[in-house]
């Protein structure tokens, strides 16, 4: 399993997967956020939060090393070769004298749980009790707290377990070797004759017991050790279980602080008002009657539009109103969605870059028996996270502090040092916990950290400023999941098995021109085609084309990113198919699947099941399959879909099998499938960004930009396949098949096919 | 322009402009940080709270509005209902991101004080008027009926 996590190319079977996610080398090479280890971010958010300056003293693994022992620590503190600069020691748990374990989370959490998951995996190791854990997100560090995948600070690609499994174990189980050698030191007792259970360290023949807390002082004098041993997965007490969520509770009673509920001293409120169309810029603004609103403090021109700064944030709302500001739209997108449509539908007539070829798909469809085809839209879709981005910065005697709910931590201080000219340790940034994210964070060129810079920056004093972005700047400030045209051929022979596969896939790419064009590999974005290239399925004669679009609108990964696209248009045009066939739709894909595909089959053959063990369709319904891998975690849905009565889809139930390795905490991947599962529902049922004719956006806000209401939601039932393999992420995989789940029920239910999302048309 | 009003259980004056919705005098003023902006024009719930025991989205409710009258927010939730609810909400960890939870706890506990068994078709009614974008909606209706049941008795 170590060779597992420190070769990252296992995990990546299909071609091309390991340079999607091993970005290395493309990123700055600076390594220079040492002025943020001398000033201690943990220790100014603290104090920000809590008023305090009280620092705990205690163990804290990592950080207080003698030089001498640090070349020693790597193993125990490993990171993969794909960082730079090799073995580094970490500082991922701090036990206080209190007895609290506070374990520091690298990945921001938003929802997806990283920080009771990988705090979960730290009390294994450790053995300590469930209620004495804490957990607290990570300052900006890349040396420290680099995603092992990645090779810098960042969360994404549902990756957080995946890179933290045997890091965070290990570092537990350091930290135990440590506590327990403290122990056998004070009570004169052999280290082999200590047992720790639940957080309490026993040596039984003297009857002595103690604490973790009470054992923290001497503990972090000890050495760390080189090799501490893992658990035995049968060794397991919470891994596994229902650990509960670290954060449920304060989240629950308005506790939880996001980057919104900060009010440091002497704030300054915010607003930006953008371009009205991608590409433009600010051509003359007449800021009097903004000026003139009674808390309004100034107003500034800032690359990216303009900012208004008040005492509070209704004044800065007003004031934003008030404005009279003249764009220039020279540089600017004017195309509708309906151009780019039809831009697009061109490309795909023509053959792409080849992202996947195997026999011969021209050949196999001239000799076809029957030949189907498909030409498909998907729209742009914004995040639309609940708390809309937003930051505090200071700059205040040449120092930087910035907080936000920074997804790629690494990115977004490269950002802001480049806005205050600065080198990146002179920024301290600290990660807040954030309302969502759903890919809309994780900004390659941190360019929402540099717009909350530029307006710190612009006002020109060092009192903190909150930028807010409303949800107007939200659904209207792109980033969008790229619109798409996907045109499918597909043939069958006279048996009706499928012999000919030709898939040409128009979108533009949101890796070309920033510091992540390195996972484009040889032409080919895997963000484009991941999903459609890797399809399971033995078709002898297949290809996969790519035409990369330019676009003036800004895009970004979305919740499985490409897998949105491509899941949804492979699996519905197979399905299509399997129909025409005179094949059904489990029974069908596994014929495909072969022998070649257990996991595949395991999630398939599952939800069947489940579906199945439900009783006959009720009159009136349908349902339509869904199976989709994708960030390696594997989910097969079946969806239950009448009609509502005025001839839109009511989807009822979703059944969903899932296998994403080891279920380290299984009421979390549930959440995950379940979560996923109405996100995907509500884009491709109701989500639409859609470009007026001089490339405005129509939607604004939730009024038009429909989500997914209580209402609409269908029951979920969710099995968790049981896994040893190493575990994957739950973040992104549920969202691909429920599309397809659905659009198929519905094309069986009523025979009408969905090419074009979304399924309800945005006047309805 | 003062506005005097209960708060949580306490009297309080916000000298602000009259239009200022009280969503931001909660926040901005009083820096009670539990009731969320989400969308500023009552379409996503997270500002709920609750204005002489009626639900409320504060976003476009102005101040002057509620001179004279009582705003509880989820910081000064204190009843049997509220209590049933969010022991619920943290038994089935039903929050993700957790940015929409203390709107719907908000909607939750007012619900059960007009319907203490609410049927699946009074929960969306009470409830569609709060996103969620993480779709927290199955543990939210699982919740709501194991609060019920543990008021019940």
């Amino acid at each position: 399993m170590t060779d597992h996590y420190n070769d990252t190319r296992p995990l990546f079977a299909h071609a091309g997967r390991a340079a999607d996610q091993t970005v290395t080398g493309q990123f700055p090479t600076d390594d220079t956020l040492t002025g943020a280890e001398r000033t201690d971010p943990a220790l100014s958010r603290r104090r920000f939060l809590q008023g305090t300056a009280a620092m705990t003293m205690g163990l804290v693994i990592g950080m207080h090393l003698p030089s001498s022992a640090k070349a020693q620590s790597g193993a125990a503190v490993v990171m993969t070769d794909t960082v730079e600069g090799g073995f580094t020691p970490n500082a991922f748990i701090r036990i206080a004298p209190d007895n609290t374990v506070t374990v520091i989370v690298k990945h921001i959490e938003f929802g997806q749980g990283p920080a009771t998951g990988l705090s979960t995996l730290v009390a294994e190791e450790l053995d300590a009790d469930w209620g004495q854990m804490r957990a607290e997100m990570a300052p900006a560090n890349k040396k420290k707290y680099a995603n092992t995948l990645f090779g810098l600070q960042g969360t994404g690609g549902s990756t957080a377990m995946a890179n933290s499994y045997e890091q965070m174990r290990k570092a537990g189980a350091a930290a135990r070797v440590m506590l327990v050698q403290a122990a056998a030191d004070k009570w004169g007792v052999s280290a082999e004759d200590i047992s720790v259970a639940k957080g309490v360290i026993s040596h039984g023949a003297s009857n002595r017991s103690a604490s973790f807390g009470d054992l923290a002082a001497d503990a972090a004098a000890l050495e760390v050790p080189a090799e501490p041993t893992l658990k035995n997965p049968d060794q397991f007490t919470l891994i596994g279980t229902d650990v509960p969520k670290l954060d449920s509770r304060d989240k629950t009673t308005g506790k939880q602080l996001f980057t919104l509920d900060l009010y440091p001293d002497n704030l300054v409120t915010a607003t930006t008002l953008h371009p009205p169309q991608f590409g433009a810029t600010v051509k003359a603004v007449d800021s009097k009657k903004a000026r003139a609103i009674k808390g309004v403090i100034d107003v500034k021109a800032v690359p990216s539009g303009v900012a208004v700064y008040a005492e509070n944030t209704f004044a800065a709302l007003k004031g934003r109103q008030a404005l009279s500001v003249t764009w220039d739209d020279r540089n600017a997108e004017t195309r509708s969605s309906a151009q780019m449509q039809a831009d697009y539908s061109k490309a795909v007539q023509g053959e792409g870059a080849v992202a996947r070829s195997e026999g011969d798909a021209k050949k196999g469809l001239g000799d076809a028996d029957t030949v189907l085809e498909a030409e498909y839209f998907f729209p742009y879709l914004a995040h639309a996270p609940m708390e809309t981005l937003d930051a505090v910065v200071q700059h205040k005697e040449g120092k930087v502090t910035v907080w936000m709910g920074s997804q790629i931590q690494t990115m977004d201080v490269g950002a802001l040092a480049g806005v205050f000219g600065v080198e990146p340790g002179a920024i301290t940034l600290n990660t807040l916990y954030a309302g969502g994210s759903f890919g809309r964070r994780a900004q390659p060129g941190g360019e929402f950290a540099a717009e909350a810079g530029e307006v710190a920056k612009a006002l020109g004093s060092d009192r903190p400023v909150k930028l807010m972005w409303t949800r107007e700047n939200d659904i209207q400030g792109g980033r969008y999941r790229p619109l798409a045209v996907h045109r499918i051929r597909g043939g069958l022979d006279k048996n009706g098995d499928i012999v000919a596969w030709d898939q040409q896939i128009a979108v533009q790419s949101f890796l070309k021109g920033t510091a992540f064009e390195g996972m484009i590999q040889e032409g080919i974005d895997g963000t484009a085609v991941e999903g459609s290239r890797d399809l399971p399925y033995a078709i002898p004669n297949l290809r996969v084309g790519q035409h990369l679009m330019d676009n003036g609108v800004t895009t970004l990964w979305w919740r499985s990113v490409g897998h949105t696209h491509n899941g949804y248009a492979t699996e519905t045009f197979l399905d299509e198919l399997l129909e025409k066939a005179g094949k059904d739709p489990v029974e069908g894909r596994l014929a495909l699947l072969g022998d070649k595909h257990p996991r595949y089959r395991g999630v398939l053959e599952k939800v069947a099941a489940m579906a199945a063990a439900a009783g006959k369709v009720p009159a009136g319904r349908q349902r339509g399959v869904g199976l989709h891998k994708s960030f390696n975690t594997y989910v097969a849905e079946i969806a239950e879909v009448s009609d509502a009565g005025d001839g839109t889809p009511r989807v009822h139930k979703v059944w969903c099998a899932v296998d994403c390795g080891v279920a380290v905490n299984p009421n979390v991947i549930r959440a995950q499938m379940e979560g996923g599962i109405g996100y995907g529902a509500g884009a491709v049922l109701f989500d639409a960004i859609t470009l007026t004719d001089n490339g405005h956006v129509t939607e604004s806000n939730f009024d038009r930009y429909r989500s997914l209401r209580i209402n609409e939601m269908p029951s979920v039932e969710v099995e968790v396949i049981a896994s040893a393999e190493a575990p994957t992420g739950v973040g992104e995989p549920g969202v691909p098949p429920v599309g397809p789940a659905i659009a198929n029920a519905w094309r069986r239910l009523t025979g009408n096919s969905v090419y074009r999302l979304p399924l309800v048309p945005p006047s309805a | 322009m003062a506005v005097t009003f209960q708060l949580n259980g306490q009297q309080v004056t916000a000298d602000v402009e009259p239009d200022t919705p009280l969503l931001w005098v909660i926040r901005d003023t009083f820096h009670l940080t539990g009731t969320k902006f989400g969308c500023g024009i009552a379409q996503c719930g997270a500002c709920t709270v609750h204005l002489n025991g009626m639900t409320r989205r504060s976003c476009v409710t102005p101040v002057s509005q509620v001179e004279g009258g009582t705003v509880t927010t989820i910081e000064g939730l204190d009843s049997k209902e509220a209590k049933a609810i969010q022991d619920a909400w943290v038994g089935i960890d039903v929050p993700q991101c957790g940015f929409c939870q203390s709107g719907q706890v908000m909607s939750a506990v007012a619900l059960l004080r007009e319907v203490p068994k609410p049927t699946d078709d009074n929960i969306d009614q009470a409830m569609a008027g709060n996103i969620c974008r993480c779709a927290t909606y199955v543990r939210i209706r699982q919740a709501i009926h194991n609060a019920a049941d543990t008021l019940e008795g």
